[in-house]
């Protein structure tokens, strides 16, 4: 097979698989999110009875945290790469607690409009779109905070080093994702369809 | 006066041969357009598969490999530039074609104004069966459309509205017209104007359960008496035969008043179809069976005897009220 | 390998027995990760399944064959037309050509295994799972009575019918589930194919230098991520309408019975373009290599495959030209799946060229491959037919439908597949299939095929819609019917002829050698079967066709291809 001689290309660099495979991911993510944001938009302002969007409070700080987990985990990165691992460790913590604050945050407006407002998944379209949007994504940020939380541990008992940049980097394509859909959801929800 | 009615009224319902539900005998202008349009598609297609075919034909006999010859490969041709050009440009045009004259026929029959001689029917599509309301002449039917004919001197368009009480329907009678569907709340419209009197046959063609294949369609075409006559007949209260009181009796007591409405009587449920004028009809049951006493019986006995699934309970009647009831519902003229 | 063991010379145990040795030979199937092995257990999957819709379908075909027939009651009947259609699609049209691509692609490559062996045994087990579940309905619900649970609301489950007070039973959510399952295992093979494609070719195999076939698998890939995901999205919405009281489509709360159309029919428009774009990836191998010339156009091909992939994302409403959208929108759909002709067309222009001027052999194969070119073109046509949205308005939810998309997908997709295998099954056996019994096998299906799915159309034309369980004696249509059904008896008699081929081939066929038919791709290059590591050496290539380059080292490809 090699005796036919090559061409002039020595250089056969080819992305990273794991790469690829998250980037394949996000699409496919990006799409179901699509079809429910569509539903979302399409029914603003249909249904026939029951609380509407009015009653939401836009929640700016559950936002500013998740957002600056962004670059806090981007931090984390660029420490890891240059092989500052005690560095890496603290925002990597930081991204969880800011993770965790969105879940807990996520979880008290819930609880509000549920025993306060009387909004739930069955009480009228409004609330089946708007649960299953946010709850769609607030999942997805939970499986976010299981990764990172695997990865912490892993961080604690010294096992993670500089070799690992990569991995944490297209662990943390899937964070930015995360974070990515909610501007859309947050944009959608709570700006356009108030 | 009545019986010169009756007379005319039964001469409207004497069955001549329904005509088959093909698509090939338009009688109906939507219908007939689509048959005009279709000859054109048909043409340009067929043409292509000629072509092409013949093509594909004269290449596996031409090209086959024959014996020592196979022993050196062809001729290695990797492309060409300017036959890639040439069979892709040739195909934009016939699209271009294509979608001119299929646009202009989308416009014609969707965007069609109403005419005011238009007649308005709202069609209810129901599991398994079919209600129809002529909202300007207060008349409430099942499974069976009347609608006047409509000729060009005298032209009488029929303007459906389409709703649904449940799940998804379509009307289709492939000889008026294509189908529409009936979504539940999401109402549709369509016209017809037939222009030849006669039975036409269609049926739901947009899989609604169980019994889907049983909820046929029966359009009577009628000239203008007979449809005026049609009209008067069924805008008039239930027959009330005092030799069928018993029967009467049950229906009002049982609960078949529950689910359906004889206009004149306590029953006005609208589960069910109006049966008002029951024996103005050919068939029960959405078609799934000739409108017989024998088979009234044994419908209300049990509905499963013609359709398993349909929503009517067997009534559990006993044979004397049963009789009772079909011998009064033999009435409902 | 644990394909042999040696007795230890004092040990206890003396060879192992024929029942241990073949629980360890099981086992190896049940764990496997290399993409070889779970390529094949997709195929042997998915033509298990194959047989078992066909079966469903004979049963259509006898329900039919006369009027008011009573072979079977309208409760099974619906489960049989639903379940065929559901099997098909995801339980044979979707494994079966992801299994070709698992086993393939890396070896057409160069590479030694997929990106990600792990989530490629994954995502088979995922949709297998699915599958059992599936048909755990026949025996979930009400047990061997009446037929259990199985789906019952047509593959295109349209809303409200599905909804808890239409569809009180199980039979929808066996549908939404099974899908919902299978659908993550398609989502990991689809990023699996990708990376592969992308990350792990050999040493001077650009993206213009892989053979079709990977092309088109990557760019069937990428179509799945943003096909089968609505479909993944459409079902969750609707167990939360059956289970957590939702409304998504709920009409009296003000959701829309046409949504869900719309969702449905966003996956399931492209989803068939999923399923015959791989058909095309095989007539792109088959076809040169039996017309012994290169495939005319590469780039042309390349650029068709992506141009389809692309419109197919834009046509889905013309599955609903008649549920009331405007005049607009029905023109807007009409224009679009016009469009998508255009680059399909090509395709069948391009594999004429590469047969043109050729020396066919026409081994059982390139039977398929040819018949499959004809069937397209009239699958097209009638495509075609059925973009133009008022003549839609007549043929829609008829047989002639049905027809229409029979011929794509058994006419070219099932066409395809049977001539892949009969390309491949020597390398992947190590034994050639009998050519008897293939032309056999080919000729009685094809005319079983044509009677069946020629008529079909007719049946249509004059009238007769699909779904339904029987039809009256007074339409015209019985003889057409009886005909059809006897057409769908020979392609059964077909397959049978067929699984007895592959049967019979592996233990007694003639031995296959690397490269029985004289091919040019990489995988034609390794022992057959190959062994574990595919490669000896990882290959270098500098062409589209390396093997043609080897023995043709005076007139290589590289010369002139651009």
């Amino acid at each position: 097979m090699s005796s036919v001689p090559i061409f002039v290309d020595e250089n056969w660099r080819l992305p990273s698989r794991g790469r690829v495979g998250m980037f394949s991911l996000i699409i496919g993510e990006s799409a179901i999110f699509t079809i429910f944001v569509v539903a979302y938009v399409y029914y603003i302002g249909r249904s026939t009875y029951g609380p509407t969007p009015q009653i939401l409070d836009v929640p700016v700080f559950n936002t500013v945290c998740l957002l600056s987990s962004s670059i806090t985990i981007l931090l984390a990165e660029h420490a890891i790469k240059h092989g500052r691992m005690r560095t890496f460790g603290w925002w990597w913590a930081a991204t969880m607690l800011l993770g965790l604050e969105f879940i807990a945050g996520t979880a008290i407006e819930w609880h509000k409009l549920i025993f306060e407002d009387g909004l739930s998944l069955r009480t009228n379209l409004f609330g089946t779109t708007f649960y299953s949007l946010v709850g769609l994504h607030a999942t997805h940020v939970i499986v976010g905070l299981i990764g990172l939380s695997l990865i912490m541990a892993f961080t604690l008992a010294g096992r993670v080093e500089q070799r690992h940049a990569e991995r944490i980097q297209v662990f943390s394509l899937y964070w930015h994702f995360v974070d990515a859909v909610w501007v859309v959801v947050f944009t959608v929800v709570y700006l356009v369809g108030r | 006066m009545a019986f010169l009615l009756f007379l005319l009224a039964a001469s409207a319902f004497a069955e001549s041969p329904p005509s088959l539900p093909s698509t090939l005998s338009p009688v109906s202008t939507p219908a007939r357009e689509i048959l005009s349009l279709s000859h054109f598609v048909l043409l340009i297609t067929g043409s292509i598969f000629a072509v092409v075919g013949g093509l594909l034909i004269y290449v596996i006999f031409r090209f086959r490999a024959r014996g020592p010859d196979s022993e050196h490969e062809p001729a290695q041709v990797y492309g060409s530039v300017q036959v890639e050009l040439a069979w892709t440009v040739i195909p934009v045009l016939i699209v271009v074609v294509l979608f001119l004259t299929t646009a202009r026929i989308i416009f014609a029959i969707q965007d069609a104004p109403e005419p005011q001689s238009a007649l308005d029917v709202t069609v209810v599509g129901h599991q398994f069966w079919w209600e129809f309301r002529y909202p300007k002449l207060g008349i409430v039917t099942a499974n069976e459309l009347h609608i006047p004919v409509s000729t060009d001197s005298n032209p009488a368009p029929t303007y459906l509205k389409l709703l649904s009480a449940d799940v998804d329907h379509s009307f289709w009678v492939p000889q008026l017209g294509g189908k529409t569907d009936l979504i539940p709340n999401h109402p549709n419209q369509m016209w017809i104007d037939p222009h030849t009197p006669g039975l036409y046959l269609g049926q739901c063609a947009q899989f609604c359960g169980i019994e889907h294949a049983k909820m046929l369609l029966r359009v009577y075409v009628d000239s203008p008496e007979q449809f005026a006559a049609w009209v008067k007949n069924q805008e008039k209260q239930g027959v009330d035969d005092q030799t069928v009181a018993a029967g009467r009796r049950v229906f009002e007591s049982q609960a078949c008043m529950n689910c359906h409405t004889i206009s004149g009587t306590a029953a006005k449920g609208t589960f069910g179809p109006d049966l008002t004028h029951l024996m103005s009809r050919a068939t029960i049951a959405a078609g799934a069976a000739a409108n017989t006493p024998d088979n009234l019986r044994a419908w209300i006995q049990d509905p499963n005897n013609f359709k398993p699934g349909a929503l009517m309970p067997a009534m559990q009647l006993s044979d004397e009220e049963t009789n009772e009831v079909v011998a009064y519902l033999s009435t409902l003229h | 390998m644990a394909d042999q063991i040696l007795p230890i010379p004092g040990s206890l145990d003396t060879a192992p027995s024929r029942g241990a040795a073949f629980l360890e030979w099981l086992h190896s199937w049940v764990v496997t990760v290399d993409h070889k092995k779970l390529g094949i257990l997709y195929i042997v999957y998915a033509l298990f399944f194959l047989l078992v819709a066909g079966v469903e379908a004979l049963v259509i075909r006898i329900q039919l064959a006369i009027p008011n027939n009573h072979f079977v009651s309208p409760e099974v009947y619906n489960e049989m037309f639903t379940m065929h259609g559901t099997t098909m699609v995801f339980l044979v049209g979707m494994p079966i050509l992801f299994g070709f691509a698992n086993y393939l692609v890396p070896l057409m490559i160069g590479a030694r295994d997929m990106a990600f062996p792990r989530l490629n045994a994954f995502s088979f087990w995922m949709t297998a799972f699915g599958g059992l579940l599936l048909y755990y309905s026949f025996i979930g619900g009400f047990g061997l009575y009446g037929m259990g649970a199985a789906p019952d609301v047509g593959w295109w489950a349209y809303a409200p019918l599905t909804a808890k007070a239409f569809s009180p039973g199980h039979n929808t959510d066996y549908w939404a589930l099974a899908l919902i399952v299978s659908g993550f295992g398609t989502l990991g093979t689809a990023i699996n194919i990708i990376a592969t494609i992308l990350s792990m070719r050999c040493r001077g195999m650009t993206l213009f230098r892989m053979p079709l076939f990977s092309w088109l698998m990557l760019v069937v890939s990428g179509l799945t991520l943003i096909t089968i995901t609505p479909l993944t999205a459409a079902q969750i919405m609707l167990m939360i309408d059956r289970y957590l009281g939702g409304h998504f489509f709920d009409t009296q709360a003000g959701g829309s019975a046409v949504v869900w159309m719309h969702f449905f029919w966003i996956f399931g428009h492209p989803e068939v373009y999923v399923l015959v774009l791989p058909a095309f990836a095989i007539a792109n191998e088959v076809i040169p290599v039996f017309s012994r010339k290169a495939i005319f156009g590469y780039p042309a091909m390349v650029s068709a495959s992506v141009g389809i992939a692309f419109v197919s994302l834009t046509v889905w409403a013309h599955h609903m030209f008649t549920v009331g959208m405007t005049s607009v929108g029905n023109a807007f759909f009409a224009l679009s799946t016009m469009m998508v002709g255009i680059p399909t067309g090509i395709k069948i222009f391009n594999w004429l060229a590469t047969m043109w001027g050729g020396k066919i052999r026409f081994a059982t194969p390139m039977l398929f491959c040819t018949a499959f070119v004809m069937q397209f073109l009239m699958a097209g046509l009638t495509g075609i037919m059925l973009s133009v949205a008022p003549w839609n308005w007549q043929l829609h939810n008829s047989y002639f439908v049905i027809a229409h998309f029979h011929y794509v997908l058994v006419g070219a997709i099932v066409f395809c597949i049977f001539a892949a295998i009969y390309y491949w099954y020597p390398k992947v056996t190590g034994r050639m299939l009998s050519e008897k019994l293939g032309k056999w096998h080919f000729w009685l299906f094809f005319i079983g095929f044509h009677i069946t799915f020629d008529i079909m159309h007719f049946v249509g034309i004059l009238g007769m819609p699909r779904s339904i369980y029987t039809y009256e004696a007074d339409r015209g249509w019985n003889t057409l019917n009886m005909i059809i059904s006897i057409g769908g008896m020979i392609q059964g008699a077909a397959v049978l002829i067929f699984v007895w081929n592959l049967i019979d081939s592996y233990l007694h066929g003639d031995a296959a050698g690397n490269d029985p038919w004289d091919a040019w791709t990489l995988e034609w290059s390794t022992p057959s079967p190959p062994p574990a590591y595919n490669f000896a050496e990882d290959p270098v290539v500098r062409s589209r066709r390396p093997l043609w380059d080897l023995k043709h080292p005076n007139d290589p490809d590289w010369k002139y291809e651009r």
